[in-house]
């Protein structure tokens, strides 16, 4: 053999890989399976001069050998077998479409589930058994009326759409709906499950969502019975035709009958989707499940119900609270505020007073100060000169400046020092542009 | 057995022993296999006998009495051979000498002397005598007598019928040294043309015959041929195709004549019709329409009427459709998919059929070579691969003694362990982090075995890991994106439904890495260099492996031992 050739590359060797003498033995080879080679060719030929080695095999040793070998041909005895009923094997061949045909080839327990390969080996077995030839060599007729029958049930079940319009109307692989009553003496999964196992069948599409149990959760129930009430079903009823004249003559009758068949095929078609329809509200109405998710979603809906109401009180009751307590501070606000409000008239009374008192003592300077006059009597207009500038001075300060300029004259007598405390005073307001120069008469520089 | 002749005078040919036909071939001192045309010039000659007024006719004059003499005519009848009249099917023999029981065996009640009386003759008589005949043909032709042969047998004949053949044949003067499998024997006469490559790959032969179809799912793996798995069949046959032709036919003749009745209920014009049937569905192997002429088919009126290939695919396609289910069936009987099957041989006499190989062409991957006639330019003919095969067996084989052959078929040579997994080593690709399977030796490989690979290393060269493992073949299946839909209603509203079809899903072969058997290291590869991995596994699984670089000194060995046994199985 030549040597296969790899074009992948192997990998780096991994850093800290470590072997004794660079190999690491791992794991054995899984067990091998022992099968016959074929001793055919050169190289068997080869091979069986190694393997011999010119010793020599007894019978003993073939036994031995053959022991653990794996089988290639399958053994054809048993496995298909069931009593025939001797009515079936009375029957006339010309009545082959009444016929049950798993049941003439002894497939009665497989029908729609019989494999190819079954159907095949089952046909073999009866025609070994049934073949008009082997009748007369047990001294019976030639009556070959059975063997047909198993030739036609073959014909149909070999071919995949004869097949599929005799499963159509297989009677043998229906199984009936269980009643109300049975249903409920609790055997519903079970019962109904062989019900949808069967008419599964039918569907285009598969696989097909089964029935289910108890603990199947809403969604798998719903999606069942979706399913269903989807049904794509390719059976079709052109098995129970009335056989259509088979004469070129008789064209007019021939087209009858196929206008007739058609008709038919199509009402049962309606009957059967009405019939499957039918069949799966019955389930449902009787399916328990149906009844524990809507008192599920009932708990649930009333669950949320009160909730709801729960939650409505919650919020009146906050509401209410917030109102409280909105009120409550607004009381509690204008408390304040009046407290305040009487706070500050008081406080502006006493500023008042204090301002008059102020004023009072700071008029009172100016006659302290002689009024600005520098020494002896003061003229009249003087007097008046100081008075209103002193007036004009108060007028232009506010109570803070009032207290200021109160708290410096306080305690003066000395003239010069009063009148230099206003011209002060006069300076700063003239600064401060809230009087003009020379305003004041008395009391320029 | 005094009798046994000396193996320096053996003169060994090969031969098919079917039920519909037989077919005789020797081995050329170059070592090419040669069929033998018989005296009428027939390759294919016909497994049937017949005695007109003490007179034996064998091969196609025999079958033309079908129509007048079908009652002393014995065909098909090699699958009665060893067995008994319960288990068979008498049913092929409709039309000729129905088999009878007689004692513990099969018999047929035929004049076969010019007397008036019936003889019951043994099937195991007409064997005999079928042989002598075949043997005869081909003393004659290779102008010294043959006195041995190895002969092809189904796949499921069983040791009685064997016993029973050996035995008709030795009455006829000849020593059956083998019996071999019909196709295995096939894959043999592929397998000693002088172009042919050993490799490892599964071989499904289809053999679609007269009477039934086997399929044999087989491993080669150099040179030696192990048997997957095998189906037989009696329902999908050529007899079926005959039979939709013979119905055509019928049915043509009656819209013909409209009173000239049924000839499919008529013995003798039933048997005219199934002769011209089969002469025309061979006929449309090679040309695309065909003549059906019958001089008197029935009440006396001749019928003509042509028929092309394509009416013939369609009225038989719904058994080439079940053809194609069978071989399909096999491959999920050994447990392969179809993306595993490298090769399918067609033969038997129906593979010339075009249509029997475009329906397995379109069962199968385009990995899948499909050799017969109408898809192979080198495909051998399918009628003749049985034969073929036999007589290089009998060539390879013919010089040893009887005892010998017989050691060197016992199981205790032929019973061997196969490799359950395949083993390989872990490779690194783009994409796969973990790296690649890559085998060396394939699953179903008999031990002992050797087999080598050449590796490559990576760029730079440097240390290298081998990781050595065992792998399963899987089946990675890709869907299509599904286009998007509404577009595509628009556009072809009003095409037919073909756009509608589902795209295929894409399927390919790969690997999954099984259980990491051991782990070497090459250190300091040369840059560019490659790497020589070596694996001999023993009968008991151990495995000795030598790791180099090509062309470099040194290298690693290892050993990895086999489990221990659990049974007192086989070591
Ligand atoms: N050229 C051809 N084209 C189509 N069919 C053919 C051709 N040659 C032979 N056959 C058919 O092949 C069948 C015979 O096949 P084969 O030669 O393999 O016979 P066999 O091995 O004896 O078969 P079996 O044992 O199953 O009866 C017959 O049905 C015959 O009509």
């Amino acid at each position: 053999m030549a040597a296969v050739q790899i074009a992948l590359p192997l990998p780096v060797l991994p850093e800290g890989w470590s072997g004794e003498r660079d190999f690491k033995a791992i794991e054995h080879l899984s067990h091998a399976t022992d099968r016959n080679i074929e001793p055919v060719g050169p190289h068997f030929l080869a091979h069986a001069r190694r393997k011999r080695h010119k010793r020599t095999f007894s019978e003993d040793d073939r036994i031995q050998a053959q022991v653990n070998v794996k089988k290639v041909e399958d053994d054809d005895s048993g496995e298909i077998s069931e009593p025939e009923d001797p009515l079936m094997l009375q029957r006339e061949a010309k009545d082959w479409k009444g016929q049950d045909h798993y049941a003439v080839l002894g497939l009665s327990k497989y029908r729609y589930r019989a494999t190819e390969d079954q159907i095949k080996r089952a046909h073999r077995k009866k025609v070994l058994k049934h073949h008009p030839d082997k009748k007369a060599a047990a001294g019976g007729t030639e009556d070959d009326q059975f063997f047909k029958c198993i030739q036609k049930a073959t014909e149909i079940l070999l071919d995949p759409a004869k097949r599929r319009q005799y499963d159509s109307v297989d009677e043998g692989a229906n199984v009936e709906p269980p009643t109300k009553k049975e249903t409920q003496k609790g055997n519903f999964y079970k019962l109904w499950g062989k019900v949808f196992d069967s008419e599964a069948r039918f569907s285009k599409v598969q696989p097909v969502p089964k029935l289910g149990n108890e603990n199947s959760t809403k969604a798998e129930v719903e999606h069942f019975y979706n399913f269903w009430y989807n049904f794509d079903s390719w059976r079709s009823f052109e098995y129970l035709d009335e056989d259509v004249p088979d004469d070129n003559e008789n064209r007019d009758q021939k087209r009858h009958v196929e206008r007739k068949n058609q008709n038919a095929r199509r009402k049962k078609k309606t009957e059967d989707t009405a019939r499957l329809r039918k069949l799966v509200d019955d389930a449902l109405a009787l399916d328990e499940r149906i009844r524990k998710f809507k008192q599920q979603e009932h708990a649930q809906r009333n669950k949320k119900r009160l909730d709801k109401e729960a939650e409505q009180k919650r919020l009146a009751e906050e509401a209410a609270k917030t109102k409280e307590e909105e009120a409550r501070l607004k009381a509690e606000k204008e408390a304040a505020e009046k407290a305040e409000k009487l706070e500050s008239k008081k406080a502006k009374e006493a500023a008042k007073n204090a301002a008059k008192k102020n004023k009072r003592v700071v008029r009172g300077s100016v006659k302290e100060a002689n009024y600005f006059h520098s020494a002896g009597d003061v003229p009249a207009a003087q007097i008046d000169f100081a008075l209103n500038d002193v007036d004009l001075i108060i007028t232009k300060v506010d109570n803070e400046e009032l207290a200021a300029l109160t708290s410096k004259l306080s305690s003066k007598k000395d003239p010069g020092e009063i009148k230099q405390i206003f011209q002060e005073e006069v300076k700063r307001l003239v600064g401060a542009g809230k009087l003009k120069e020379g305003e004041t008469k008395s009391l320029s520089a | 057995m005094s009798e046994e002749i000396d193996s320096a005078q053996r003169v060994a040919i090969g031969i098919s022993f079917g039920n519909s036909y037989s077919s005789i071939a020797f081995t050329t001192s170059e070592g090419k296999a040669e069929v033998i045309a018989n005296e009428e010039g027939d390759r294919q000659i016909p497994s049937i006998l017949s005695y007109v007024d003490g007179e034996e006719l064998q091969g196609t004059q025999a079958k033309a009495q079908f129509v007048r003499n079908a009652k002393n005519t014995v065909a098909y009848f090699r699958d009665f051979l060893g067995q008994e009249f319960k288990s068979i099917d008498p049913t092929p023999c409709h039309q000729s000498a129905h088999p009878v029981q007689h004692e513990s065996t099969i018999a047929f009640k035929i004049r076969d002397t010019a007397e008036e009386a019936e003889n019951t003759i043994t099937v195991s008589e007409i064997t005999t005598r079928h042989l002598k005949r075949l043997k005869n043909s081909a003393s004659e032709y290779l102008g010294k007598k043959v006195n041995a042969a190895v002969i092809t047998v189904p796949t499921n004949f069983s040791d009685a019928q064997k016993t029973a053949l050996s035995k008709a044949a030795k009455e006829a003067g000849i020593e059956v040294l083998q019996f071999i499998n019909e196709p295995v024997a096939a894959v043999l006469a592929y397998d000693a043309r002088p172009e042919a490559k050993l490799a490892d790959k599964i071989i499904l032969v289809a053999d679609l015959g007269g009477t039934r179809s086997d399929v044999a799912v087989i491993a080669s793996r150099g040179g030696i041929y192990t048997i997957l798995a095998t189906v037989h069949d009696y329902e999908v046959s050529g007899f079926k195709l005959d039979q939709v032709l013979m119905d055509h036919f019928a049915k043509e003749y009656m819209k013909k004549h409209k009173s000239g009745g049924d000839p499919r209920e008529n013995d003798r014009s039933s048997a005219k019709l199934k002769l011209e049937s089969e002469a025309v569905k061979k006929a449309l192997s090679i040309g695309t329409s065909a003549n059906f002429s019958v001089e008197s088919l029935a009440n006396g009126l001749d019928f003509t009427a042509t028929i092309n290939r394509t009416r013939y695919d369609l009225l038989a396609s719904k058994h080439f459709a079940a053809y194609a289910r069978l071989v399909t069936h096999a491959v999920e009987k050994a447990q392969l998919d179809p993306l595993d099957i490298s090769e399918i041989i067609l033969a038997g006499g129906n593979s010339h059929t075009p249509k029997v190989a475009s329906a397995l062409r379109s069962a199968f991957p385009d990995s899948t070579t499909i050799l017969a006639p109408s898809t192979s330019p080198t495909s051998i003919n399918p009628s003749e691969l049985s034969v073929r095969g036999a007589a290089i067996q009998a060539s390879l084989i013919q010089r040893f003694e009887l005892e010998d052959i017989e050691q060197s078929t016992h199981p205790m040579v032929t019973v061997t362990p196969h490799l359950s997994h395949a083993v390989g080593v872990l490779c690194i690709s783009g994409e796969e982090s973990s790296g690649v399977f890559h085998a060396i030796v394939d699953a179903e490989t008999p031990l002992p075995v050797r087999r080598s690979a050449i590796i490559a290393t990576p760029r730079e060269g440097g240390d290298v890991l081998i990781k050595l493992c065992e792998g399963a073949g899987h089946i990675k299946v890709t869907k299509p994106e599904p286009k998007p839909k509404k577009e595509k209603e628009e556009k072809d509203s009003d095409d037919d439904d073909e756009s509608e079809e589902e795209e295929e899903e894409l399927r390919e072969k790969t690997w999954k890495v099984g259980k990491v058997l051991a782990e070497a290291a090459l250190k300091g590869v040369k840059k560019g260099a490659k790497v020589e991995v070596q694996i001999s596994i023993s009968a008991s699984l151990d495995v000795n492996c030598i790791f180099r670089e090509v062309g470099g000194k040194g290298g690693v060995r290892g050993l990895l031992a086999g489990p221990k046994l659990v049974q007192n199985g086989s070591a």
